[in-house]
C-alpha cells in the first residue's frame, strides 16, 4: 500500500526526518508514536504530499505521490483543523466531502445516522457552524468524514487527543471494526500507547526523524514501549 | 524587586521587539524583500508629493487661483477630516495584539492598552500628514502670518489628524457608523456640488477660528483627550477572553443551492464559494466594494468639465473596472480564501484544474452579471455601454486568467472572520501581483490605440474585444500553464498559509 524509499526531510542543516525505508502493507493498522518533535506530522504530510521531500519518494498503491494525483481519489485524512471548512454547517461539510467523492446526499445521510451514537446528538442538526463548535466536536467531524466514501488508506494524525473518555472508547472500537476490511490501511499517529497499542495491529516508534522501534503489536508491547519512553531524558 | 511600574515600561519595549519578530518572521516578509523595497519607496514618494504640495499650494491658491490659501485650505478641511476617516477605515491597520499571553502575566492591562494604542502614533497615515502641513505653515510664517497663531492652528489640525486616527480605531468594528460617515461625506459632496447646501460655509469658521483665537485651538485638544480616554475604556473592557474576543455565535442559516448541481463538478465548488461569500464578514465586505464597482463610471462620465477623461480610450478603463469589480475584488485573492482549509483542498479528491475551473466561472458570471446591472450606462450614450461591454468581454477572455495567475504568488492567508481590509492588505501586496496588473489594465488601453489608429473609436473597440474573444477561446491552453505555476507554488503556499497572522 506505502512504500518509502530514501525518505529526508531537511529544513537548512537540520534533518527532521530520515527514513530509509518502510512498507506498510494493505489492510494493516499502522501506529505511529512518538515524542513531540519526533516527526510525525511531517511524515502524514508527506504522505498527503503537502510538503516536499528533501530526497526520496513516498509511493501510494504505486503511485508517487507528488509526481500524480491519482492517489487523491482512494486515501482520506485529517491531520488538524485545516481539514475543516469553517463556514460549513457539519451536514454541509459531510455532503462537500461526498460530493467530491462521488457519494450522494442520501448515502451520506445515511452514513451519519450509523454515527448517531458517536454524535451523541451534538454534531447534527445542531443549526451551527463548525467554526461554533468546540475542539472536540470539531474533531469528531474531521475523524468521521474521512469514513465517506469508503478509502482504501485513511490518515489521522492525533484521533483520540481532545475527544472526551466516551468518545475515545468508541472512536477506539469504530477504528478497530474498519480495521477488520483487508481493503482498509489505516494510519494513526498518537501521544497516548495505550490507545495505539489496543487499537493498532504495528506500531513504529519515531524519535528524532527515525524509526527506532518497529513492533507486531503482542501482549508485551505496552510495556515495552512505556520502557522505551520512560527511559528517555 | 522591581515595581510594577519599572516592569511596565520594561514590557512596553518588550512588546515592541515582539511586534518586530512577529513581522519579521512572517513568511510574506521573507518571500517579499522587493515589497519591502516598494514600500520604502512608495513611502518616501508620498512624502514627497505632500511636501511639493505643502510648499507649493500656498503660490498655486494665491497666485493661480486668487483665493486666501488659508482661509481655502480651512474651507474644505471638513472634507480632509472626512476622508481620513473613510481612508483609514479601509487601509490603515489596527493595533492588533495577541493579549491571550499578556493577560495572565504581571503586567499592568492599562500597559497594554496604552501601548497597543500608543502604536498607532507613529501610522504614516498620521505622519504623512505632517509633510503636508509642516511646509504649508512654514510657508505662511514667510508670507507674514503670524508665527504664534500658525502654530495654534497646526496644532490644533494635528490634533485633528490624531481625533480621526482613535476615531477610526474605535469605529473599525463598526461598520454601520463607518458607512453612516461615508454616506453623510458623499452626501454633503453632491449637495455642495450642485449647489442645494454648503456645509463648508458653517464648518469653514470654525477651522479659521483656530487660527483668529488661538485659545479655540485647545477644543481639538480636549475633543482628541476624550477619544483617546474612549477608545482606551473601550479597549480596557475587552481585554477579558469573553469580552470582546468571543464573537457572537449566529445561527447557521441554511443555504440550499441545489440548483446549481446541473453544472456538474464545478458546481461543488461554486456552492461552496457562495456559502464562502454569504458567511464571512470579510468577503461580504468585499462583494460591497465590487457593487460599488459599477458607478465608477460616474467619475469619467458625467465629471467631463476637465476634457481629461473625454478621450474614448478612458472609457475603456472605465468599462474593464465596471465590469471587473468582482474580478479585481474576489478574484485577486484566489486561492487565499481557501487559505484556512488549504490542506483538505489539496490532499481530496480534487484536481487543480477542476479548482480552478469553478474559480474562474464565479469571476466569469460575476463579470456577466455586472455589465448586465450596468447597463444604466445607456443613459450616457450607446458608445458608452459598448465600452463597459467590450470591457466585459476582455475581463473574462483575458483578465479573468490573470488574477488567476496572479493569485498563485499571492501568499498571504485570509483571516475570513475579520471584516478588515477588502483591499490595501499590506501582505497581501507582491511584486508579482503587481506586474501582472499591467497587462490588466494598460494593455487594453494600449490594444485600444493601436485599433482607433486604423479604425477610429469602433476600430479600438473591435480591437480589444476581439483579443478578449481569442483570450475565450485559448482558455484550456493558458489553464495548462497557469495549473502548472500553482502546482510549482503549492508547498510554498501551503507554508505561508500555515501562518495566522
Amino acid at each position: 500500500m506505502i512504500r518509502i524509499e530514501q525518505l529526508t526531510k531537511r529544513y537548512g542543516d537540520t534533518t527532521v526526518l530520515d527514513i530509509p525505508a518502510l512498507e506498510i502493507p494493505e489492510g494493516q493498522i499502522f501506529g505511529l508514536v512518538g515524542n513531540n518533535g519526533a516527526g510525525k506530522t511531517t511524515l502524514f504530510s508527506l504522505f498527503l504530499d503537502l510538503i516536499q521531500a528533501t530526497e526520496g519518494t513516498v509511493t501510494i498503491n504505486g503511485i508517487e505521490v507528488h509526481r500524480s494525483e491519482e492517489w487523491k481519489a482512494k486515501t482520506a485524512a485529517f491531520l488538524d483543523d485545516s481539514f475543516l471548512i469553517g463556514y460549513l454547517t457539519p451536514e454541509e461539510y459531510f455532503y462537500f466531502i461526498g460530493e467530491l467523492r462521488g457519494v450522494s446526499k442520501p448515502q451520506v445521510d445515511e452514513l451519519m445516522d450509523s454515527f448517531s451514537d458517536f454524535f451523541n446528538d451534538e454534531i447534527l442538526n445542531q443549526k451551527k457552524y463548525i467554526r461554533d463548535l468546540s475542539k472536540g466536536n470539531q474533531k469528531k467531524v474531521g475523524v468521521v468524514a474521512t469514513f465517506i466514501g469508503d478509502p482504501e488508506l485513511l490518515i489521522l494524525d492525533e484521533p483520540f487527543a481532545n475527544l472526551d473518555p466516551t468518545t475515545q472508547i468508541r472512536l477506539k472500537e469504530l477504528l478497530v471494526e474498519k480495521g477488520k476490511d483487508i481493503q482498509k490501511t489505516i494510519l494513526i499517529s498518537s501521544h497516548d500507547i495505550q490507545h495505539v497499542t489496543e487499537v493498532c495491529e504495528r506500531i513504529a516508534v519515531l524519535e528524532k526523524g527515525t524509526i527506532v522501534q518497529d513492533h507486531k503489536t503482542s501482549a508485551k508491547t505496552q510495556k515495552e514501549l512505556e520502557a522505551f519512553f520512560s527511559n528517555q531524558t | 524587586m522591581i515595581s510594577l511600574r519599572e516592569l511596565s515600561t520594561f514590557m512596553f519595549l518588550r512588546f515592541f521587539s515582539l511586534q518586530w519578530k512577529s513581522f519579521r518572521r512572517s513568511a510574506a516578509f521573507s518571500s517579499g524583500v522587493i515589497t519591502g523595497v516598494f514600500y520604502v519607496f512608495g513611502g518616501l514618494y508620498f512624502a514627497a508629493i505632500f511636501t511639493i504640495l505643502g510648499f507649493g499650494s500656498y503660490f498655486i491658491l494665491d497666485d493661480d487661483m486668487g483665493v486666501e490659501p488659508l482661509s481655502f485650505i480651512n474651507k474644505h478641511l471638513i472634507y480632509a477630516a472626512s476622508f481620513w476617516i473613510v481612508w483609514r477605515f479601509f487601509v490603515q491597520k489596527m493595533p492588533v495584539l495577541n493579549i491571550q499571553s499578556f493577560l495572565i502575566l504581571p503586567v499592568k492591562i492599562n500597559a497594554v492598552v496604552h501601548y497597543a494604542l500608543g502604536r498607532t502614533v507613529f501610522s504614516f497615515f498620521n505622519i504623512g500628514n505632517a509633510f503636508f502641513f509642516i511646509p504649508f505653515s512654514i510657508v505662511l510664517v514667510k508670507n507674514g502670518y503670524p508665527l504664534a497663531q500658525v502654530l495654534s492652528w497646526h496644532l490644533a489640525i494635528l490634533a485633528i489628524v490624531y481625533c480621526t486616527n482613535y476615531l477610526n480605531i474605535l469605529i473599525n468594528d463598526r461598520n454601520d457608523v463607518f458607512y453612516t460617515i461615508a454616506t453623510t461625506l458623499v452626501l454633503f459632496a453632491l449637495f455642495q456640488r450642485y449647489a442645494i447646501f454648503d456645509i463648508t460655509l458653517y464648518t469653514g469658521p470654525v477651522f479659521d477660528m483656530f487660527y483668529s483665537d488661538p485659545i479655540y485651538a485647545l477644543i481639538p485638544w480636549l475633543c482628541l483627550g476624550l477619544i483617546y480616554r474612549f477608545t482606551f475604556m473601550h479597549f480596557k473592557n475587552r481585554m477579558y477572553l469573553d469580552a470582546g474576543l468571543q464573537p457572537i455565535k449566529k445561527e447557521a442559516q441554511e443555504l440550499r443551492l441545489n440548483w446549481l448541481n446541473r453544472f456538474g463538478r464545478t458546481s461543488i465548488f461554486i456552492k461552496n464559494d457562495i456559502k464562502l461569500i454569504l458567511r464571512n464578514k470579510r468577503s461580504k465586505t468585499t462583494l460591497l466594494v465590487s457593487l460599488f464597482f459599477l458607478f465608477y463610471g460616474f467619475f469619467f462620465f458625467i465629471d467631463s468639465s476637465s476634457g481629461m477623461y473625454e478621450a474614448p480610450v478612458w472609457k475603456i478603463f472605465a468599462g474593464i473596472f465596471i465590469s471587473g469589480g468582482f474580478l479585481f475584488t474576489f478574484g485577486q485573492y484566489v486561492p487565499s480564501w481557501d487559505s484556512a482549509y488549504y490542506p483538505l483542498m489539496m490532499s481530496q479528491n480534487i484536481v487543480y484544474r477542476e479548482y480552478l475551473n469553478a474559480k474562474w466561472s464565479m469571476v466569469t458570471i460575476a463579470t456577466i452579471v455586472s455589465a448586465v446591472l450596468a447597463s444604466f450606462y445607456i443613459f450616457f450614450g450607446w458608445e458608452t455601454y459598448a465600452a463597459v461591454v467590450i470591457g466585459a468581454i476582455y475581463n473574462i477572455g483575458v483578465n479573468g486568467h490573470l488574477v488567476l495567475l496572479s493569485g498563485a504568488y499571492i501568499k498571504t492567508p485570509i483571516d475570513l472572520t475579520s471584516t478588515k481590509k477588502p483591499f490595501g492588505d499590506k501582505q497581501a501586496f507582491n511584486a508579482k501581483s503587481l506586474l501582472l496588473t499591467l497587462p490588466k489594465l494598460v494593455l487594453p488601453m494600449v490594444l485600444y490605440f493601436v485599433g482607433s489608429f486604423f479604425g477610429g473609436p469602433w476600430g479600438g473597440y473591435l480591437t480589444v474585444g476581439f483579443v478578449g474573444i481569442m483570450g475565450y477561446f485559448l482558455k484550456d491552453k493558458v489553464f495548462d500553464k497557469i495549473e502548472q505555476v500553482y502546482k510549482s507554488e503549492k508547498y510554498k503556499t501551503l507554508n505561508a498559509y500555515k501562518q495566522t497572522k
